[in-house]
């Protein structure tokens, strides 16, 4: 594969979305939800991107944003340096084969009228029309067997198989079209444990053999430890930390990344270190002023409550901290 | 294994079978559809042969009055001298196809709204809605008898009987669809939420294909049910209009109008020209709407009940 040199693969550049707002005509306007605000990351090629933070803290909605479910209502989302963002249904068609996605919860992504074959078969009938009905059939019987699937499952619902067949099922799906970059919405969080690691495994054993990058969504650290290159941190639809794995879990920067660094229970006997927090996540209809975590940060200091810290380098890792950029932590 | 042989071990069939109602019921529907479709064949008489009939034989009573019954007419002549057998057969063939083409129209319309509403939602949805809103402020048989009473007028009686059989499907198809659209709308609501529906437009699929490919047959099962009572409803409403002089002319008389035909010989002695094509209408709608409450206990899982 010709690699793009200096051109990351995928960009999200200040993206804002907004649920909510304007009332049409007859329908009271909505209170305004700020899922993401001024959102800045790379994704580089041939990453394990995973994307951490509580429930409600706009991973799913970055996700979907960028895969182009929900169009941003800010910035800008660039794919090997074009922006994808603003492009109609048919423009779109040739980064739907590139980009693809695995969704969370695999009893609601698979359409439970269509055979495990007609699904795998439409991505194909659709971007590749010129594939005769033997090259489809082969090139399904060829992806279920590299997820772990049996090809002869094919002309099965998706109600009579497990949680962790299905997920595989959807995983195929996604490799159908041969594509570059996914994004995994939290794909392993609805499985049970025992099924988790083996529906990981698929995954990263897919991204050796195709050489793909991943934009990984979960709320499980172990798991980031485990499978991912780079980890960004979100907390309320801001991204608070982005580093490599390594270097985030050995040395967390940002006040609410320690927090949540020493929530992993840990089995070495080292006891409970909890760095404890103060109150309740607020609600993303009204965002505190100045940086989203001061309400609950130890650290916070007047200049926090009333401006934006931004994304910046600061020593290994990226952070949107004043305390970290002035040297106080 | 083949289809047939997968239905017949499904749970559908299963619980249709332990159901005595839904057996029953299905028998009843079953034989009435067959005997009407195979009315040409099985019926003493043809009604419509003008030759056959002699005013002579006009309302005699059914067989088994043994004062005034005659062998030829098991269950009596109508004013006209047809016989009361053949002219029901031919009257359920008429009701029958009146309410099939009618949910026919009325399901085509109500689904192509129902799904457009629902996916595209926004102004299309409100439109459509209000519309929906709107029609069902009137009722049907007010929409139908203005429609059809300004018809008549216009056109005159003869044409008017002409078309009447095109009349009533159009009438009753377009008068209500909203009762499609709205369920349809409904389950389309709940649907498109669902990952499998962003998985489709992840792949990039067009808006026509996830509609039609991807929702509607998830949609299916409650307009599988409404059909079933809205073919009840539209033979009723056919029935209606028929009995009210708006429906079907005296020479080719669906149930509704044979009932109406013996409505004013009723005092005179001559009930069975009105009763016998009533419980025909009744007991037909009633196994219709037992079968339709059937599929929706079986189709809802929701109301399982043991």
């Amino acid at each position: 594969m010709s690699d793009t040199g200096a051109v990351p693969l995928v960009e999200i550049e200040n993206v804002e979305k907004r649920f909510g707002g304007a009332g049409g005509f007859l329908s009271s306007p909505q209170p305004v939800v700020k899922a993401l605000n001024d959102v800045t990351l790379t994704v580089p090629k041939g990453e394990a991107f995973c994307l951490v933070g509580e429930s409600g803290c706009g991973k799913s909605t970055l996700a979907r944003t960028v895969i182009g479910l929900h169009p941003p209502s800010a910035g800008e989302i660039r794919y090997r340096g074009k922006r994808i963002d603003n492009l109609s249904t048919r423009e779109r068609r040739p980064y739907n084969q590139k980009m693809q996605m695995i969704f969370q919860n695999p009893y609601a992504s698979l359409n439970p009228r269509m055979t495990v074959l007609q699904t795998l078969e439409e991505p194909l009938r659709i971007h590749r029309p010129q594939m005769s009905d033997a090259e489809i059939r082969d090139k399904v019987h060829a992806v279920m067997r590299s997820v772990g699937n049996d090809p002869a499952w094919g002309e099965r619902y998706p109600h009579e198989f497990s949680g962790g067949q299905r997920q595989r099922i959807s995983i195929a799906r996604a490799l159908m079209l041969d594509p570059e970059f996914i994004v995994a919405d939290e794909p392993i969080s609805a499985l049970d444990v025992s099924i988790q690691a083996q529906v990981l495994n698929v995954m990263m054993d897919a991204q050796k053999e195709r050489d793909l990058t991943y934009l990984f969504i979960t709320h499980d650290l172990s798991v980031v430890e485990h499978f991912g290159s780079q980890v960004a941190v979100m907390y309320l639809g801001t991204v608070c930390e982005q580093a490599e794995t390594r270097k985030l879990f050995s040395m967390p920067r940002h006040p609410y990344t320690q927090a949540l660094l020493s929530a992993i229970p840990k089995m070495d006997g080292t006891g409970v270190n909890h760095v404890k927090m103060t109150g309740e996540v607020p609600t993303a209809m009204d965002l505190p002023k100045g940086c989203v975590f001061h309400p609950r940060c130890p650290h916070a200091m007047e200049r926090c409550c009333h401006e934006v810290p931004t994304l910046k380098q600061n020593g290994s890792s990226q952070t949107a901290c004043f305390a970290v950029e002035e040297g106080r932590i | 294994m083949s289809k047939v042989a997968t239905f017949l071990k499904s749970d559908f069939v299963f619980r249709f079978r332990r159901d005595k109602v839904a057996v029953g019921s299905f028998i009843v529907v079953m034989a009435l559809v067959l005997c009407a479709v195979l009315a040409p064949l099985i019926a003493p008489y043809n009604p419509y042969d003008l030759t056959t009939i002699d005013i002579m034989d006009s309302e005699i009573p059914p067989v088994w009055d043994k004062s005034e019954g005659d062998a030829r007419f098991l269950l009596g002549t109508d004013p006209q001298g047809r016989d009361m057998l053949s002219t029901i057969l031919y009257g359920m063939r008429i009701s029958l196809t009146i309410g099939f083409f009618a949910v026919l129209l009325q399901a085509t319309i109500g689904v192509a709204i129902g799904l457009l509403s629902g996916y595209l939602g926004g102004r299309v949805d409100a439109f459509f809605m209000r519309l929906a809103d709107i029609q069902l402020s009137l009722s049907t048989l007010m929409v139908a008898i203005i429609t059809l009473a300004v018809f008549q007028a216009a056109f005159g009686a003869e044409l008017y009987s002409e078309l009447a059989i095109f009349m009533l499907v159009m009438v009753i198809g377009i008068a209500e669809w909203p009762q499609y659209a709205r369920t349809v709308r409904a389950s389309v609501l709940a649907e498109k939420h669902k990952e499998y529906v962003d998985a489709a437009r992840v792949i990039g699929m067009s808006q026509w294909r996830i509609m039609v490919r991807h929702i509607l047959p998830n949609t299916l099962s409650p307009i599988l049910v409404i059909s079933t009572i809205q073919v009840a409803n539209a033979i009723i409403s056919e029935a209606a209009l028929s009995f009210l002089g708006l429906g079907m002319p005296v020479n080719k008389p669906s149930l509704g109008s044979l009932i109406s035909s013996g409505f004013e010989f009723i005092f005179s002695g001559s009930w069975w020209i009105t009763v016998i094509p009533s419980i025909v209408l009744v007991v037909l709608i009633l196994s219709i709407n037992l079968l339709g409450d059937w599929l929706r206990d079986v189709l809802n899982p929701k109301l399982y009940k043991d």
